[in-house]
């Protein structure tokens, strides 16, 4: 358990948070650029949605990220709430833009991919709604975090949103199996055989794994500079900062 | 390669999703290197020194 305390020690996790970032943020980017490629010029065109469906590259990954992103949030939350660690308090509030902005993502690049296949830029059924209201709970904790003053008070009220809001990811994901829905089911995660060929599918894994690390090292850099902000009184960053 | 730009017709649609997508990251990319930049040129400017 040492090496826990050490990681939660904010001058350590200052230190080596630059070099995580970065051995996140290469890798994220390979696995990414190559799912794009893959998907924009390798996979076969679909047979139902011709080129469109490349949209997929995009929407999948992101949608994928808004849950991944609000679930590590509410975990985060609850590790503020019961072990008071600032470190989780920080991941909290600096994963919550970047979240947000993959949420807007899946919520436009599913808009526009709608357009010429459903005839229709939005329809107000259970998958597009719930998403819809993942994105206000993400833009809540924002909000939250910058409405109250003492970063302490608004990290806990932003965890106890995290973790009330939380249930809306199950919904998210089984809604399109639980009501009526233009939208599409699962592909990837069904059992049995996959949905897609591997051609197809390869990229996509590729392109999730790519964008969960790149939400990883943004993250990290939203976490460095919080980080700071809320130090920056202290002793450390001062000498941090000092010269000599 | 003009195939490849067409898209099969839904070069708009295609396109102007990865685009929005690129601007999103990028934006995510420079805004926490630019606030942590601004926070530390301002400890190191002896801004929070009471």
């Amino acid at each position: 358990m040492l090496w826990l305390h050490r990681f939660g020690s904010l001058p350590y996790f200052y230190r080596i948070s630059r070099s995580i970032a970065l051995a996140l943020a290469v890798p994220g980017v390979l696995l990414a650029a190559y799912g794009v490629y893959g998907g924009l010029v390798e996979a076969p065109v679909d047979y139902q949605q011709g080129d469109a469906f490349r949209i997929l590259y995009i929407h999948v990954p992101s949608a994928w990220l808004s849950l991944f992103g609000y679930t590590s949030m509410a975990v985060a939350g609850f590790v503020a709430l019961v072990w008071r660690l600032k470190l989780a308090e920080i991941f909290l509030v600096a994963a919550a833009p970047v979240g947000a902005s993959f949420t807007f993502l899946a919520l436009v690049t599913g808009s526009i991919w709608g357009k010429p296949m459903w005839g229709t830029w939005w329809v107000w059924d259970a998958r597009l709604t719930s998403e819809l209201i993942l994105l206000f709970l993400y833009l809540g904790v924002i909000a939250l975090h910058n409405a109250i003053e003492s970063p302490r008070t608004a990290a806990r009220a932003c965890s106890l949103l995290a973790l009330v809001g939380v249930i809306n990811v199950p919904i998210i994901h089984y809604s399109v199996e639980w009501w009526n829905t233009l939208h599409q089911g699962p592909t990837v995660t069904r059992f049995g055989r996959p949905a897609m060929e591997m051609d197809m599918l390869v990229p996509l894994l590729c392109a999730a794994l790519g964008f969960t690390l790149i939400f990883g090292w943004l993250t990290l850099w939203g976490m460095r500079a919080q980080l700071l902000w809320r130090e920056r009184r202290s002793r450390w960053v001062k000498r941090l900062f000092s010269d000599g | 390669m003009d195939d490849f730009w067409a898209m099969g017709g839904y070069a708009a649609y295609v396109w102007s999703s990865y685009g929005i997508a690129a601007v999103v990251l990028l934006g995510n990319v420079f805004g926490p290197l630019i606030a942590h930049r601004r926070i530390a040129r301002r400890i190191k400017n002896e801004e929070f020194d009471d």
